[in-house]
């Protein structure tokens, strides 16, 4: 046959060459940032944040628009925060305030997990149950409070009830979104390897709404760290909470050291927060799911 | 010597068998016949590509053999194989690492969990990816996830409980990617089919791959999809794609089908 002259074709050795040189040609290489310069580009815009709002506020009380005894100015509010933080009643309010907020947030976890695994379960029950979830995440937490009382009276169950109920569905909704988007072909590619029950549930899809789980968590806790001060701030029982403290000294006209509660508050909800924008970046980052520019 | 035994073995001989195979999607007035009594016979060993247009139902074939979807009517037997099913896309699990993808293949294939790491790397070195154990698939070219999905579906292929299953099913596999890398892969799919004396069912839509890989290629047609013509490629391997016969065979194989394209345009 005339064939007889291709018969040598591709040497195996020049496949091999190749492919490690196009495999070599095609890596990205990326420069990594040392941790000090990561550290800078992350400080450096909130500091000027909070530089420019200490000075917008300055700026107000200078207009003289309130008396400084109302509204005192950054000069006198930050020493009265530096005193704040070195009382250690201070430190015994957030404890137990803290305390609440995990154990709040830790049962709604569970709570939401269990029902956005149940509703994610059909479509059936996704349309039924869907936009009823939604719909519980919109409600302002502070309208369940008439029922919590009366359903748990002052008690540490009535703020419970809150914040379970102003977290739990944005972590189902979070898992719903999570199963919902499982891409398809990766649903294909289980089903080729005969991945089933459990088995599919621990190796696919579970981890594959992992990072919107993540995602409806730190939007969980914002509702939860929120209807938590509602609680705090309307039931007011047994030992200081940061909520206590924050009425106490209205009602004493210690107008400093409210501002400096609410720096607490504050600065509280955005450690958190940024500890869940952390894991959530991490996992995007592992899965290749960021964009490289960043 | 009597015919019977030797039709009963050769009954069982064949790699896959489909007969009869219809499959339509919906029911009613409304049903789309996708696939219109498809018989097609695979021996062990044998490289088939198939090849059609648009709607010819490629996949669909694919998705029925790979017990993804079944059949309206007819039957198709597969004997005992464990079967692999590889997509155009790598489809690699994104959150485990590029072992991680091998070894989870090779758990639900029954592999003992000690000998699923050494297992999926002599995996990876079988398409030149040793030493991108630890890496996770998106620090990967197109062409590299695509020879992991490959060498994931030979895991898939393979048995550890006296099963002989060899039957890998491609769905464009090569699709998205350039014309260098899928020359590469081309040579290094023939290697590993011959070294691994797999059963490879090809679906593609580009004519000379078809016949660079095929030992027959078979052309469906479309909406519904039929066998149309079945065409032996009998070159001897490795072919070079850009080779006279495989030229000439192909612009044979391309004038047929455009002859069957153009029959649903007037």
């Amino acid at each position: 046959m005339v064939l007889e002259q291709k018969s040598e074709g591709v040497p195996e050795a020049g496949v091999n060459r190749e492919l490690a040189g196009l495999d070599a040609l095609e890596l990205t290489t990326s420069a990594k940032k040392s941790f000090l310069a990561r550290l800078w580009s992350a400080l450096w815009p909130i500091g000027s944040a909070i530089l420019i709002s200490l000075f917008a506020w300055q700026l107000v009380v200078w207009s003289g628009w309130r008396p400084p005894w109302v509204l005192p100015g950054p000069g006198d509010v930050l020493p009265v925060f530096w005193e704040t933080l070195q009382d250690p009643k201070t430190w015994d309010a957030i404890a137990l305030t803290m305390r609440r907020a995990l154990i709040g947030f830790t049962l709604a976890v569970l709570i939401g997990g269990v029902i956005g695994a149940l509703v994610s379960q059909s479509w059936v029950l996704r349309r039924a149950f869907g936009s009823l979830i939604t719909g519980l995440q919109t409600m302002p937490s502070i309208a369940w409070f008439p029922l919590a009382i009366l359903l748990f009276k002052l008690s540490e169950g009535a703020i419970l009830f809150v914040v379970i109920l102003g977290a739990a569905p944005s972590i189902a909704n979070g898992l719903i979104a999570g199963v919902d988007y499982t891409p398809p072909i990766l649903l294909r590619a289980g089903k080729v390897m005969g991945l089933k029950g459990f088995a599919r549930y621990r190796h696919l899809i579970i981890p594959a709404s992992l990072p919107s789980f993540v995602a409806g968590l730190k939007q969980g806790w914002a509702f939860a760290w929120r209807s938590l001060m509602a609680g705090e701030l309307l039931v007011i029982i047994g030992k200081q909470s940061v909520g206590t403290l924050l009425t106490f000294s209205r009602d004493l006209n210690q107008t400093a050291t409210m501002i400096s509660i609410m720096f607490l508050i504050l600065v509280i909800g955005i450690v958190v927060d940024q500890l869940f924008g952390l894991a959530d970046r991490s996992l995007r980052t592992r899965w290749g799911m960021d964009d490289k520019n960043r | 010597m009597t015919q019977a035994p030797e039709a009963a073995e050769s009954r069982t001989a064949a790699a896959v068998r489909l007969a009869g195979v219809s499959k339509a999607f919906g029911s009613g007035s409304g049903a789309l016949l996708a696939l219109d009594n498809v018989s097609l016979d695979v021996a062990p060993g044998e490289f088939v590509c198939l090849l059609g247009a648009s709607g010819c139902g490629k996949s669909t074939l694919l998705n029925l053999v790979a017990d993804l979807d079944k059949v309206s009517s007819g039957t198709i037997d597969v004997g005992n194989a464990r079967v692999a099913l590889m997509f155009q896309e790598p489809a690699l699990f994104p959150w485990l690492t590029v072992a991680g993808n091998l070894e989870l293949a090779l758990r639900q294939r029954g592999l003992p969990r000690k000998e699923r790491g050494p297992r999926a790397s002599e995996l990876l070195a079988s398409v030149h990816l040793k030493g991108f154990e630890k890496k996770r698939p998106h620090q990967l070219s197109g062409g590299m996830r695509q020879r992991v999905a490959l060498a994931r579906a030979l895991a898939l292929t393979e048995s550890y409980q006296g099963r002989r299953s060899t039957l890998l099913l491609m769905d464009e596999p090569f699709g998205a990617l350039d014309a260098m890398t899928r020359d590469l892969l081309h040579d290094e799919l023939e290697r590993i089919w011959r070294e691994r004396d797999l059963t490879v069912l090809f679906v593609t839509h580009n004519v000379r791959e078809a016949v660079r890989l095929g030992d027959r290629v078979v052309l469906l047609s479309s909406r519904p999809g039929r066998v149309i013509e079945e065409f032996p490629v009998d070159f001897e391997r490795p072919r070079r794609i850009d080779a006279p016969e495989v030229s000439a065979l192909a612009a044979r194989i391309t004038d047929r089908l455009k002859e069957e394209v153009s029959r649903h345009g007037s």
